[in-house]
């Protein structure tokens, strides 16, 4: 593997900046520049990334869909959340819409905000193109399908022209895919969802969303950590507070950042990466809730110290 | 994991000692279970001295909302008082410290839970 690129880091829902907020940047970026000259574009960028994402960026606002890069010419991705719509437009963009492409596609569940952008993944339509779905559900062929049945949506599965894929994947079982070896795992949420760690080359990723982990069993804790040891980069279900997922939101099936931390500091991970953003935090909250989270790590380390990001759309991770 | 209590009036002030991570977190839980007995039913409740405790994590913490529920089922509260700065950071960071009521010290706690027990917590 090469490297990660997100398409889709936002939570349940597709989310977008608002007028208001855009504004609010603005006013926030041009009071910070008052009185200051730049001399040249690279001064304007400079400056620019001194006020970090809550300013200067945005996490962006796909559900959730992330390109793992493998060095092949097969794509690979996880998940078919709204951000799988801007990755087809790119790779058409790349090839062209008449050189035919392979896509491999692990899905960790079908509920909606994982699955809806397949009824605008361009690819999918173009004959000569391969679109292989991997899961662990047995229903997700079904899901896919009747998404786009009449009256959900005007175009049915059937006028998908490329050649579709479906293999249904035993969890704990490893398999060799697109020059990748996978594993998935069971993981706590409604109508269950599951893991998949990657591995090539000597570098390991693990992609963990929709995931409610308790920490209340041991043995399924030491199952975990064992699912994530020593991955170069874990991609975690950070969407709520610790608070919120131990009250109001417990057994809503996501985890929060600081167990997040924890399992990762157990398993020796190099970059743990929040993701799964809460539809209802903002940029700020989400940088605020990326510092805490650094912080939280470097008050609780015991060896070297992890790496720690917050997903957003279009972000790259080189391994 | 160390643990002491005293009782004032209706109160009754625990003080774990050391770290409660993921090993040592049961023995809280089988430490606070008598307590949340013991504590008087509709009034008072326990204040948590956690001026010792020098690390919390997510399973403690979990252990600490079961008894807060619990407590609340029994009309009586709990508090958690004398964070160490390491400490009320991960309160903070996991918004625990929105959920529980914490206070600076532990008399402060014993105030808010029961006027009538701090007169017996300044009386030793």
């Amino acid at each position: 593997m090469k490297r990660i690129r997100f398409w889709g880091t936002r939570g349940s829902l597709p989310v977008s900046l608002t007028a208001v907020g855009v504004r609010r940047k603005l006013v926030t970026a041009l009071r910070g520049a008052s009185g200051r000259v730049f001399n040249s574009d690279g001064e304007i960028d400079a400056y620019l990334d001194s006020l970090g994402m809550a300013v200067a960026g945005t996490y962006g606002g796909h559900s959730p869909c992330v390109e793992l890069e493998t060095g092949g010419s097969e794509y690979v991705l996880c998940d078919l959340g709204s951000g799988l719509r801007p990755f087809g437009q790119a790779a058409i963009a790349r090839h062209g819409p008449s050189s035919p492409q392979t896509y491999h596609i692990f899905v960790s569940h079908v509920h909606w905000d994982h699955i809806m952008g397949l009824p605008f993944f361009t690819p999918a339509y173009i004959p000569g193109n391969r679109v292989h779905f991997y899961g662990c559900h047995p229903w997700l062929e079904a899901a896919l399908r009747r998404q786009q049945e009449n009256p959900s949506f005007p175009v049915d599965f059937s006028y998908l022209r490329a050649n579709i894929e479906f293999t249904v994947l035993m969890p704990g079982k490893g398999y060799d895919i697109a020059g990748m070896n996978v594993t998935a795992k069971l993981q706590r949420h409604a109508g269950d969802s599951y893991g998949y760690r990657f591995e090539s080359n000597g570098k390991s990723v693990v992609y963990t969303t929709d995931s409610e982990h308790k920490l209340a069993d041991p043995a399924e804790t030491e199952g975990i950590v064992e699912f994530f040891r020593r991955a170069d980069v874990v991609i975690f279900d950070a969407m709520y507070s610790l608070a919120e997922a131990t009250t109001v939101k417990a057994d809503w099936g996501h985890s929060s950042n600081v167990v997040g931390v924890e399992l990762c500091q157990l398993a020796e991970v190099g970059h743990l990466c929040l993701f799964h953003h809460e539809p209802a935090n903002d940029d700020e909250a989400i940088s605020r809730i990326l510092e805490e989270t650094r912080r939280l790590e470097e008050i609780t380390r015991t060896r070297a110290p992890m790496h720690i990001s917050a997903a957003y759309d279009g972000m790259e991770i080189e391994l | 994991m160390l643990f002491s209590s005293r009782q004032f009036v209706d109160v009754i002030v625990a003080a774990p000692v050391g770290r409660i991570n993921h090993s040592s977190a049961g023995e809280l839980e089988g430490a606070l279970a008598p307590l949340l007995e013991q504590t008087p039913s509709g009034k008072g409740g326990l204040v948590l001295d956690f001026a010792a405790v020098d690390y919390i994590s997510s399973v403690g913490l979990r252990i600490l909302m079961v008894a807060a529920k619990q407590m609340r089922a029994r009309g009586a509260r709990i508090a958690v008082a004398a964070l160490q700065p390491v400490v009320a950071e991960i309160f903070a960071i996991s918004r625990f410290d929105s959920v529980l009521e914490v206070f600076p010290s532990v008399r402060d706690a014993v105030a808010k839970l029961s006027p009538a027990a701090l007169a017996s917590f300044d009386a030793k």
